[in-house]
């Protein structure tokens, strides 16, 4: 009989205690941050950035050309398992000046179009083994989630297009456009 | 980056905004008007129809208000148990569509209307489609003798609180036919658990209106209402102390486990049951499931609001505010506090909610009945 009355005024209790705590929360602020809608994204993503140097170098998150380095060989094009690589290469003209990639290696081919589609990328790093001039790599920038698809095609090319257009056309982008 | 999907969001914005304000601020004056929109329909009415038709005319639009009204409740509500949920966890909650995700509940609704209808093909097939309209029907219904106002009230019926428990019992067998149609074994367990659970608790919640009905001498909701005229000590909720504080709260988790919500929503566990009786049920459908619901959380809590917080007195002696917009007012607080106790507590075991009810609730009742007997003859 004495646990019939101790019970009832547990449970009066113990539900009161939660009740407060729950209302406690409800005037929290949220933790929740509102990832890619943001309008000033570094100041509220920066607590959930991995700090700099704790990646390892070499982790393989984006993948970045240094086109100065660039000889247009197409290896990583090749090597690419879901082709997201689109590579033209076209020979550079006689009379221009030689330039040599930073390791001496001479550069005889002008590259109008180097695009990387990163929503196809699937991240295996085999397009940066085989290139010889290591101009190809992966670096540990993990943030770069965009909105709009296609903006993750990255286009590195720097050299212009010879002006007679190429008798081979270059491969389209996929994903390019909105 | 400023996408293409952000700036079309940014146009609409201000407007969803400013529209969001003028329809809140419209809903208050139109509730607080209440009186006064009906009084000058009853006068067009007075002009125009014929004496004979008149009753029926006059119902007939005040059933079609209720059934607007309460068709369109849910969508706030959703929005606001959504958002409760989410503060309570720390989170957001819908933040996308339209200002603080006002919006989503529409989207969802035009999704719901938008899927496939599927009936399973080894189910009953009329009984199928016939339990979301029983369920509905009997939680509207219900709401023909809320009275909202001084004389405001669909139909001013002397019996309105057993014609409430009466028809709130209605909604049980329509859940009991979804479960039993649906052909399904969860489904069943969640229609034959709605019906136990609702048996059960009809009981103590009948008996703690019986306190009431004791103290007023009346079963009509408006006599309850008059009956707590002069401030805020002279609601029930405060008389007789604590018999009515008691009553209070065991009528209040009666209307909790009838509306079948957490903690006492084991109709529609989702550990043990899959959905409960609403598993087979998709599209428009299972929104009239939710309708009902959410309907049932404004009918218990109006109920709980009209019984013990005075239904449309005003805290003061002189009325200040509009009695219609205290009414909804306190309504939506018990509603919050619904969505409050759903977010707090976990769900019982069926043998606790029994022992709960059987044990606890219906002893108790039964003693506020008896010390309230007493001190009303």
């Amino acid at each position: 009989m004495k646990t019939y009355f101790t019970d009832m005024y547990e449970a009066i209790v113990s539900v009161a205690k939660g009740m407060a705590v729950t209302l406690k929360h409800l005037f929290k602020p949220s933790v929740t941050q509102q990832y890619a809608a943001d309008e000033k994204p570094e100041e509220r993503w920066k607590s959930l950035l991995v700090p700099e140097g704790l990646l390892s170098d070499r982790s393989r998150m984006r993948l970045h050309v240094k086109i100065e380095d660039c000889i247009g060989c197409k290896q990583c094009e090749r090597a690419c398992p879901v082709d997201c690589i689109y590579i033209a290469a076209e020979k550079r003209q006689k009379d221009a000046l030689p330039i040599f990639a930073s390791d001496g290696t001479a550069i005889k081919l002008a590259v109008p179009q180097f695009d990387i589609d990163m929503s196809l990328c699937c991240y295996c790093a085999l397009c940066v083994y085989p290139c010889p001039t290591d101009c190809i790599v992966m670096t540990p920038e993990y943030e770069f989630a965009e909105s709009v698809k296609g903006n993750l095609l990255y286009r590195y090319a720097k050299d212009q297009p010879s002006p007679p257009a190429p008798k081979k056309e270059p491969v389209p982008a996929a994903a390019g456009g909105e | 980056m400023i996408t293409r999907q952000r700036q079309i969001e940014m146009k609409i914005l201000p407007v969803v905004s400013v529209g969001v304000v003028i329809g809140v601020a419209g809903l208050v004056i139109a509730i607080g008007a209440l009186p006064t929109i009906a009084g000058l329909v009853a006068g067009v009415i007075e002009s125009y129809v014929p004496e004979e038709l008149r009753p029926a005319v006059g119902r007939g639009l005040g059933v079609a208000a209720i059934v607007g009204f309460l068709s369109q409740f849910p969508i706030f509500a959703i929005w606001f148990e959504r958002k409760v949920a989410a503060h309570t966890q720390d989170r957001l909650g819908p933040m996308r569509v339209g200002w603080h995700g006002v919006l989503q509940s529409f989207a969802d609704g035009i999704k719901l209307l938008f899927k496939e209808d599927i009936i399973p093909a080894e189910g009953d097939k009329p009984l199928f489609r016939l339990a979301p309209y029983l369920v509905v029907a009997g939680t509207f219904a219900a709401f023909a003798v809320i009275p909202w106002a001084d004389g405001l009230v669909v139909s001013d019926l002397n019996i309105g609180l057993m014609y409430i428990v009466a028809i709130g019992s209605f909604n049980t067998i329509g859940i009991l036919m979804a479960g039993w149609a649906s052909n399904n074994k969860y489904s069943l367990f969640g229609g034959m658990r709605s019906a136990a659970q609702l048996i059960s608790y009809e009981i103590p919640a009948v008996i703690t209106i019986l306190v009431v009905i004791v103290q007023v001498g009346s079963l009509n909701l408006q006599d309850v209402v008059v009956a707590q005229q002069g401030g805020v000590f002279n609601w029930f909720l405060f008389q007789m102390f604590p018999v009515n504080l008691i009553a209070f709260v065991v009528f209040f988790i009666c209307g909790l486990a009838e509306t079948n919500r957490t903690p006492f929503d084991l109709p529609e566990a989702e550990s043990e049951l899959v959905a409960g009786f609403h598993t087979e049920y998709s599209g428009m459908r299972f929104a009239f499931f939710f309708l009902a619901e959410y309907g049932a959380m404004f009918l218990v809590s109006a109920l709980t609001a009209v019984l013990f917080l005075g239904g449309w007195q005003g805290f003061l002696a002189e009325p200040l505010i509009p009695g219609s917009l205290l009414f909804v007012a306190k309504t939506m607080f018990l509603v919050f506090v619904l969505m409050w106790i759903r977010w707090t507590l976990p769900r019982l075991r069926v043998d606790q909610l029994m022992a709960m009810c059987w044990k606890y609730l219906i002893p108790i009742a039964f003693v506020l009945l008896l010390v309230a007997s007493f001190f009303s003859l």
